[in-house]
């Protein structure tokens, strides 16, 4: 088997299942069969839904610079996936929220997403990850052409909206938002200095 | 070289002849007495030296709700305590090894009766009371805690404030050895709290020495913390180390970290929103996952009680 055949009939399904283990625990521990959800089940859930929802949006960020630096092509076949389970744990995440938090009592949902500012920058965040997920088959990738590159750097806003949501509604202590803020950081300005590089190099080659 | 003192002072002089010969009778006074304080009696709180100890002579109070109260388990593993972290099971899993005793508190400021007392000593004038009072935390939960203090009326009675006290500010233990959420430095320590005169003399609040009939836990506030039911959580200061009865409001730490988000009252308010979340409703610890919230009551239900403190304020800018 070459790499890439190894990757999709080997890795791709052992990375998937890993994938939604965070998920399954939250099930499992639901009913006390491998943890605990604590004294506030309801807050934990969200909770756990939303840290993981940050965490694979960072994962899905850090393919390309990963490539990039270990030449692992490979990777990229990897991105979807992770941008999809990003997805998925944003709408577990807005769902926990939805009926277990708010007991899909419209009122208060309306109230919630319209005067308070972390529950509508998340709300927004939610909006375009939807806008692109379903825009993630090739299907659409074909049909948008070079519009859904476009489209798709909304990446880049979702997960700064996606820490912002989180700084926001910690009451005082901002350590743990302050470290995805930081690899966030990390991850866009490594773009941002290729960029940078790849500008000044042309720059030279064209002698201007 | 050897100095020679003097004995200037003879024993006799000390000790007259004729106490000398009463001293039996003087001992076997002095045993009745020291047997009278220790019995149990009705004006004498007495907290044991052993965590988890019961309590004995705990009265019941008027006061009390009939709402069942949570568990022990969830009462002492989701709790607020930042000097052991800022996450709700830091304080149970950081403070197991804290050990409060012994512990003292100093009494300051504006009243006749001042000075450092150890915990027994604090206490010992007061009848300790079981409360069972709902606890409202400004993060929109709440909780039914089955409290073990002695009335705080009684407590700042006792010291006899003078007609300057118009505040009574307490203070936390500040001990960044003992206590690892201080290291981080997510609140200005010590922690402050503070309360008007008047509400420190309502019958309501308690200063708590247990829960459940038990030694207060370490992570609720051991050896004693301050319950105030018709205010938000944070109110209820923990790990007491000073009480202080001051002309001028005193500083209070989420008033100070944020004064646009907590206020020096801190009352129970479902019509005035936090700014980042509503406090209309309240998630009841316990209800169970499928649970709807519940709606959050004016002074945490105790408006007969308190209401009149705060007659002709403006509670939307005091908030």
């Amino acid at each position: 088997m070459d790499t890439l055949t190894q990757v999709r009939r080997i890795w791709k399904p052992i990375v998937f299942l890993l994938c939604l283990v965070p998920a399954l625990l939250i099930v499992t521990d639901a009913f006390e069969l491998t943890g605990r959800l604590g004294a506030n089940p309801v807050e934990e859930i969200q909770d756990r839904f939303g840290i993981w929802a940050l965490r694979f949006i960072m994962i899905t960020l850090a393919v390309t610079p990963l490539r990039r630096v270990t030449g692992w092509n490979w990777l990229a076949r990897f991105r979807r996936m992770f941008g999809l389970f990003t997805f998925f744990y944003v709408l577990m995440h807005f769902l926990a929220w939805l009926i277990l938090d708010q007991g899909v009592l419209l009122s208060a949902i309306l109230e919630d997403i319209v005067e308070r500012p972390f529950i509508t920058i998340g709300f927004v965040a939610l909006l375009l990850l939807t806008a692109l997920a379903a825009t993630s088959t090739n299907a659409m990738r074909r049909r948008l052409g070079r519009r859904w590159q476009t489209l798709h750097n909304a990446t880049y806003v979702i997960a700064v909206l996606g820490v912002w949501h989180y700084w926001w509604q910690v009451k005082q202590d901002i350590t743990e938002p302050l470290i995805y803020a930081s690899v966030l950081a990390v991850l866009l300005g490594a773009r941002v200095w290729w960029q940078w590089q790849r500008r000044r190099k042309q720059a030279i080659a064209y002698g201007s | 070289m050897l100095i020679k003192k003097p004995a200037d002072i003879r024993p006799s002089e000390i000790t007259s002849e004729q106490n000398y010969l009463d001293r039996r009778t003087f001992i076997r006074a002095g045993a009745l007495f020291g047997g009278s304080i220790l019995a149990p009696s009705a004006m004498s709180a007495v907290v044991p030296d052993k965590r988890g100890a019961k309590l004995a002579d705990i009265g019941k109070s008027p006061f009390s709700t009939d709402e069942a109260p949570n568990s022990f388990e969830d009462i002492t593993t989701y709790n607020n305590y930042y000097e052991f972290g800022t996450g709700k099971s830091d304080p149970y899993e950081n403070a197991q090894e804290f050990d409060p005793l012994p512990w003292t508190i100093a009494v300051e400021g504006h009243a006749e009766k001042t000075g450092t007392f150890d915990f027994a000593d604090f206490i010992k004038p007061f009848d300790l009371e079981e409360r069972i009072y709902r606890m409202r935390c400004v993060e929109a939960w709440s909780m039914v805690i089955p409290w073990v203090g002695v009335s705080l009326a009684e407590v700042v009675k006792h010291f006899k404030p003078t007609s300057k006290a118009k505040y009574v500010a307490f203070e936390t233990l500040n001990d960044r050895t003992r206590m690892p959420g201080i290291r981080r430095g997510s609140l200005d320590w010590p922690y402050r709290e503070g309360l008007t005169i008047a509400e420190a003399t309502n019958p309501l609040p308690i200063l708590a020495v247990g829960l459940y009939g038990q030694v207060l836990p370490n992570q609720n506030g051991a050896p004693i913390r301050l319950v105030v039911p018709w205010k938000y959580g944070f109110k209820g200061i923990k790990g007491i180390v000073r009480m202080r009865f001051t002309e001028e409001r005193p500083e209070t730490s989420w008033n100070m970290a944020q004064a646009r988000e907590y206020g020096f009252y801190a009352n129970v308010n479902p019509n005035v929103d936090h700014p980042r979340w509503s406090q209309a409703r309240e998630r009841r610890i316990g209800a169970g996952l499928f649970a709807s919230k519940q709606p959050t009551l004016m002074y945490n239900g105790y408006g007969d009680e308190v209401a009149h403190l705060y007659k002709g304020l403006d509670l939307r800018r005091n908030f």
